[in-house]
């Protein structure tokens, strides 16, 4: 079985399995929802919003909502020890943390369906004008974010204490994509046009966090998810 | 074997206890920068950096041997390995630390503000500081195979340590002040004094090193013969 259809695979699992349980994305989306709530209730002041903050508040979001999913879809595969019956599969280790990857990613992308909209309306931004630059910012940060994620939460899934750690471990590491994403997401907010330069400046950082990540994470999953 | 390292560790000892005695002297009578009117705007504040950076280059050196010692972890399952990426993460920590209290105390005199999230060196040395935090938090409270998941972050935090400077470093769209050390920026008895210091505290980096290393080889070795004296069964007595 080919590298790529194996990956494919294991995410379209998760996919289908998320499509009759419709649990991790809804917990993430209502999640998302509330973060964004309570950062309205931080950050506006009289009906006004703090100028520069949605982009910060809509990658915060994105981060906090990723992290919720990641422990979920993990644990799931805990419960039935589904995850020992994937390792043992004849295919290679890596093709299963793409797998992974890609479910991850699919799953914060339908949260980012729900979250980016909300940050929209509830402080005042036009990401509806930007919405193809924002999406391709938002794919580039939710790969970058899943690739480190996934493998982390992939290591963490047979501890005790996975829950506190994954988040100790993954938002240090997962700083730059922060610093990216926003920055990037506010360029584009610049009036009266975005700040094309700006914008992909960030794009570029973002993909170099993602293929640095994508990289380490594909040399290092097999000695990782290897229990001795 | 055993007395010879040991009469190096005490030989290395006594250099580092006679260089931080020397140090400071030189330290002292190093002249203190002035701008043109014959101002001295830092005092003797400016003589943190004389402490400042050589604790930064020994904390970066850490999360290279750090790095290293996860690989060598990861890959071979080296646990000589292991040990030297303990005693490197630690000392990420306790030199960080340093650096992370002297550089606000420098920036308070130099810029007027503890912080500034202007400084790409002091956040980035921050968040790589919180990574080996983490580390240090994984292998006390991770539990069982907590060395493995230790050493991925190791690996991860050491690759995200560019990443992040390049990022802070552009957040900012400002350019780091000019540093300290740039060519031509010393007075040759700053130069001198800055050098020794620089030396002085990477050999006591790797005194600290060697001793923690040695440190962490002997609680393996303890561990694998209890765990060989449990088979036996000469602990059910």
């Amino acid at each position: 079985m080919s590298f790529l259809r194996a990956a494919w695979l294991v995410a379209s699992k998760d996919l289908r399995v998320e499509l009759r349980a419709r649990e991790v994305v809804v917990a993430m989306s209502l999640f998302a929802a509330l973060v964004v709530l309570l950062f309205a209730f931080a950050f506006v002041k009289e009906g006004q919003t703090t100028p520069d903050a949605a982009a910060g508040i809509l990658w915060i979001t994105v981060a906090l909502s990723g992290t919720l999913g990641l422990g979920r879809a993990f644990d799931r595969e805990r419960e039935g020890d589904t995850l020992s019956a994937l390792l043992m599969a004849p295919v290679p280790r890596a093709s299963i943390y793409v797998g992974k990857l890609i479910g991850i990613a699919f799953f914060m992308a339908a949260t980012e369906l729900v979250a980016a909209p909300l940050v929209a309306i509830f402080f005042d931004v036009p990401f509806g004008a930007h919405a193809l630059p924002l999406a391709g910012l938002l794919a580039l940060g939710t790969v970058g974010y899943a690739a480190v994620g996934s493998l982390f939460a992939g290591m963490l899934s047979r501890n005790r204490g996975r829950h506190v750690l994954l988040n100790i471990l993954l938002y240090p590491i997962i700083v730059p994509v922060l610093i990216a994403g926003a920055r990037g997401t506010q360029a584009l907010l610049v009036l009266p046009a975005p700040d094309t330069e700006q914008v992909w400046l960030w794009v570029r950082i973002l993909a170099m966090f993602d293929v640095a990540f994508i990289i380490l994470s594909l040399w290092t999953f097999e000695p990782l998810m290897t229990s001795d | 074997m055993r007395p010879l390292k040991n009469l190096s560790f005490l030989v290395g000892t006594l250099a580092v206890a006679a260089v931080m005695l020397v140090v400071p002297r030189m330290i002292l009578a190093a002249p203190v920068p002035m701008d043109t009117n014959g101002v001295t705007p830092m005092a003797y504040a400016q003589k943190i950096f004389y402490f400042h950076v050589p604790t930064a280059w020994c904390a970066y050196l850490s999360v290279f041997f750090c790095a290293g010692g996860s690989i060598a972890h990861l890959m071979k399952r080296s646990r000589a390995g292991l040990a030297i990426a303990t005693a490197a993460a630690e000392l990420v920590v306790v030199f960080g630390l340093c650096v992370l209290v002297t550089g606000p105390l420098w920036g308070r005199m130099q810029w007027g503000r503890w912080w500034d999230w202007t400084d790409v060196r002091l956040v980035s040395t921050l968040i790589l500081w919180m990574t080996f935090v983490a580390y240090m938090f994984v292998r006390r409270y991770g539990g069982p195979g907590s060395e493995k998941l230790a050493s991925g972050l190791a690996l991860f935090g050491a690759v995200d340590a560019p990443i992040t400077y390049f990022a802070v470093f552009f957040w900012n769209k400002l350019h780091p002040q000019a540093t300290v050390v740039r060519r031509g920026g010393m007075a040759p008895e700053m130069a001198k004094a800055f050098f020794l210091s620089l030396a002085a505290f990477t050999v006591l980096y790797f005194l600290l090193l060697a001793i923690r290393v040695r440190l962490e080889r002997a609680r393996q070795r303890l561990d694998d013969a209890h765990l060989a004296a449990d088979e036996a069964g000469l602990l059910d007595v």
